[in-house]
């Protein structure tokens, strides 16, 4: 017998919805993480989630063409189609479950704008959309009495003839490795922040679920695709989201200027994100920043206002930087915050490896393509994490339940684990990932050039050297061995760094956050393609360049 | 900067001398939190600290310790706010939950109060189609308690959970209030009902401010146990101890002008309730003997006039 079904890696939006909707249909579900669900990063999102309604006057048609032209074209029509057309009963399956969204006048849920759209369809809590999106579906997994593996760490997955059949898995609190097996996986962990520095991400966003596919033989697509979010705060990083440009702040440059009126005099600050923060980094190249920073203005919108409809930014704020929104603007930078690539799904969280499934910002369906807007992710956690358990649902059922033998996968690991507790090199597993790191953000940033790029996988060539021959760790523990999880996590940032690189400098144009100020236009002719990356089991790497999908939308010029 | 920190260690694989404190320096960015000092510690001095964090933005609620003897979210805690330079600060797990390794302490039990409390919505039915339909003055009032974390800082520092273990607690107790005020949620009597007359419930809290002051997201959990006192009174759930203390309280109060402490024991356990009246005898007797033992008939203030026409001014203001 098997342990499960399906066993889900995550427990965020992606990997609660799915589990949800797999209790529902019946089946025997497990969530591991290495974290207790509420502590997920999908808490982070501040801002909001996108849906057409119609009883509203909007149409799902809308909403798909916008998501198209912030993708910068290369997003899959037909993928982008479904969740658009999925929006409207997800966002009001989240409401019915208990969400508790802000409303307008007829008690009916109200609404925000949000970057890169015309019309105002952003349902939102205050500025802790996340996290009560996931409070909720925790809540909802309380009440199907879902099993969680808290605090598991998956070391690998295993595949048996061609399939994958569960995980091995270390149990943090005691440091036991352990097999888990499951008719099917979904790969639900979240992005690869962390391989970036600095960035918005928690420290846990070590592209875990990127990592695990990538070497059981799925591909990863679009990794060059990096989302730096316009508005981040000086020194820290810390996010401040998008919600307070949505209800009107304004960005000015030292000379006091609103300069998005050079860049996007349509949409101002409300461009696609690539496009502000492009602005803003010329802005601070040129000599318009004010330490390496522009300003974030919202002082007009006045304190109480400010404090009810965005009181988690004005709580950052004056908590991280000792600001007062209402008193004085904020110094604010572009900061890596988003992968829109990760592991090649189609619209049901198909890796193509049997067994296999992926959603969230892990996966890439792809919706996103070169520029995710703002308020699409948690949208699209929740249609494609729901999808996914009905696809995965339906392949468990041609599964049988002979017992598979898992011994030699987690005497693998074992070997793996005792390799990095003995390993006796001259640095430690921080400082390699620092250095790894702030080479990504110079070369893979807002502006690229090939230089940059080869600079870039050249440190990522070394580090995956140095992460064999010369880490060592201090902890030789087994309770709670933070020291050992972050040797596991850097393998796996590494293998994201590596794929991101590939994608990087194959792309030979610029495209929504693929900006490449040696070659600066978008070439339709030669590169509507995504590139997508495999890794073979001896390490080799190969790049393929499938076309992207177009139904209704054909590519023109990007103007907002 | 220079910083010092005092770190409480705790090794449960070490047989003897298991618990300890260790003093780590540093030199940091000025604007440091405490967090940003541990993390330097474990991964440039010492990578045998254990501590949880992830977000370091206060919005994932892994990081409550204690600081100074003060419960925290070390991430939104700047170091230049509790020390000067120099001055060393002490960092210690998270009280009433068991320690796991140094910082990191078992969050098994304080989950599990929540799973009590029936955590989800109950609607009669749902809507054919569409959404519930509510004023967004009703919604916006749950975003108080919508803001919790579930980071621990209150369960921490609770002093009834500190001496008894069946109090639901303060961050479960908040979240009961965001169902029981829910206009979806059908199931507002059941669950105060139930708040009402577990033992553990809403009467056990003894107001002490605790929760109120650590938590770092202004959800005040007490407040929110008083409003579930004041509605479950209101909607007429009366026989509980906790609601014959409040109303003998205010009885004696407006009727001496003082608390008749003697009187208020025996009606709030309840006149005829035979054990729970020897019960009291004990502590009778240990009062006695220290000579602290409430007089058996009330004294009268002298003038209780105005206390009576303030008790008359609040009823008329009810």
């Amino acid at each position: 017998m098997y342990d499960h079904d399906l066993l889900i890696v995550g427990a965020g939006l992606a990997g609660l919805r799915c589990a949800v909707e797999a209790q529902k249909l019946g089946l025997k579900v497990a969530v591991i993480t290495k974290v207790h669900p509420v502590r997920s990063h999908s808490n982070a999102a501040q801002g909001g989630i996108n849906a057409p309604l119609t009883d509203r006057g909007d149409d799902w048609k809308g909403h798909a063409l916008d998501t198209i032209k912030g993708s910068d074209y290369l997003a899959d029509q037909d993928a982008v189609e479904i969740m658009s057309r999925e929006a409207g009963e997800a966002v009001l399956e989240l409401e019915r479950m208990g969400v508790i969204f802000s409303r307008g006048d007829d008690g009916k849920l109200g609404t925000r704008r949000f970057g890169g759209q015309k019309v105002a369809r952003t349902f939102f809590v205050g500025a802790i959309t996340g996290s009560a999106l996931l409070h909720v579906l925790y809540e909802q997994s309380l009440k199907l009495g879902l099993q969680v593996y808290e605090e598991w760490f998956v070391t690998s997955l295993i595949k048996h003839e061609g399939a994958v059949r569960g995980v091995v898995a270390l149990d943090l609190k005691t440091g036991e490795l352990e097999s888990i097996t499951a008719k099917s996986v979904v790969i639900a962990a979240g992005g690869a922040g962390r391989v970036f520095e600095p960035s918005t991400n928690a420290l846990i966003c070590t592209g875990d679920g990127l990592s695990l596919a990538w070497n059981n033989g799925a591909g990863l697509m679009d990794m060059e695709m990096i989302q730096y979010h316009p508005t981040t705060l000086a020194r820290t990083g810390i996010l401040l989201s998008e919600a307070a440009r949505g209800e009107g702040a304004y960005l000015l440059n030292s000379e006091g200027d609103r300069f998005m009126k050079k860049y996007a005099p349509d949409y101002m600050e409300l461009a696609s994100r690539d496009v502000v923060s492009r602005s803003e980094q010329t802005e601070i190249n040129e000599g318009r920043g004010i330490d390496g920073n522009v300003l974030l203005d919202l002082r007009h919108l006045g304190k109480e206002f400010i404090e009810t409809r965005l009181g988690y930014l004005q709580e950052v704020s004056v908590e991280f930087l000792g600001i007062d929104m209402a008193e004085k603007p904020v110094p604010i930078r572009p900061g890596m915050h988003y992968i829109m690539g990760g592991v090649k799904t189609d619209v049901d969280g198909e890796t193509g490896v049997p067994g296999l499934y992926a959603a969230g910002e892990c996966a890439n369906v792809s919706v996103h393509g070169a520029n995710r807007l703002g308020a699409n992710s948690l949208l699209d956690t929740v249609v494609f994490g729901r999808r996914s358990a009905e696809k995965a649902s339906e392949y468990v059922k041609t599964v049988t339940n002979d017992i598979i033998p898992t011994e030699k996968y987690v005497k693998r690991d074992l070997e793996l684990i005792k390799n990095i507790m003995d390993a006796d090199g001259k640095y430690k597993v921080a400082e390699v990932r620092n250095k790894m790191a702030t080479a990504m953000t110079k070369g893979i940033g807002v502006f690229r050039d090939q230089e940059s790029m080869e600079y870039a996988k050249k440190i990522v060539d070394q580090t995956k050297i140095d992460y064999r021959d010369s880490i060592r760790i201090q902890n030789k523990g087994k309770v709670y061995n933070t020291d050992l999880l972050f040797a596991l996590e850097l393998g796996n940032m590494i293998d994201c760094a590596e794929s991101i690189v590939h994608g990087a400098l194959t792309r030979k144009e610029s495209r929504g956050a693929h900006f490449r100020t040696d070659i600066p236009g978008r070439n339709d002719e030669e590169w509507l393609k995504h590139t997508l990356i495999y890794k073979s089991l001896e390490g080799e790497i190969t790049v393929k360049t499938p076309d992207v999908t177009i139904t209704d939308w054909e590519p023109i010029e990007r103007v907002y | 900067m220079k910083v010092s920190i005092d770190v409480k260690r705790f090794d449960p694989e070490k047989t003897n001398e298991n618990n300890w404190v260790q003093n780590y320096k540093m030199d940091i960015h000025p604007s440091s939190t405490v967090l940003d000092a541990l993390i330097h510690v474990r991964e440039e001095i010492d990578g045998t600290l254990g501590l949880r964090c992830a977000c370091r933005a206060s919005i994932c609620g892994s990081c409550g310790m204690r600081v100074n003897g003060k419960a925290k979210l070390v991430c939104k805690t700047r170091i230049e706010e509790l020390a000067e330079e120099g001055e060393t600060l002490l960092i210690e797990p998270m009280g009433n939950q068991p320690v796991i390794k140094d910082l990191i302490v078992d969050i098994s039990a304080f989950f599990a109060k929540m799973t009590q409390i029936t955590p989800f919505l109950q609607p009669d039915e749902f809507p054919k189609q569409g959404e519930f339909i509510a004023s967004n003055d009703s919604m916006e009032k749950l975003l108080t308690e919508m803001n919790c974390i579930m980071c621990g800082l209150c369960v921490s520092e609770c002093t009834i959970l500190e001496v008894d273990d069946t109090f639901i607690g303060p961050a479960a107790l908040a979240k009961a209030s965001r169902f029981v005020y829910d206009p979806r949620d059908s199931q507002t009597t059941d669950r105060l009902n139930f708040l009402n007359d577990e033992q553990g419930g809403i009467w056990d809290c003894t107001r002490c401010m605790q929760c109120v002051d650590v938590c770092p997201k202004d959800v005040a959990p007490m407040d929110r146990i008083m409003d579930l006192r004041e509605t479950a009174i209101e909607i007429g759930t009366k026989k509980t101890h906790g609601y014959d203390h409040t109303n003998s309280f205010e009885k004696s109060v407006v009727a001496h002008g003082r608390l008749d402490e003697s009187r208020l024991a025996l009606e709030s356990a309840g006149i005829f309730n035979i054990p729970r009246l020897l019960d009291l005898i004990p502590v009778g007797l240990r009062a006695l003997i220290k000579g602290k033992l409430p007089p058996l008939f009330p004294h009268k203030a002298e003038d209780n006039k105005k206390i009576k026409e303030i008790a008359k001014k609040i009823k008329e203001m009810e």
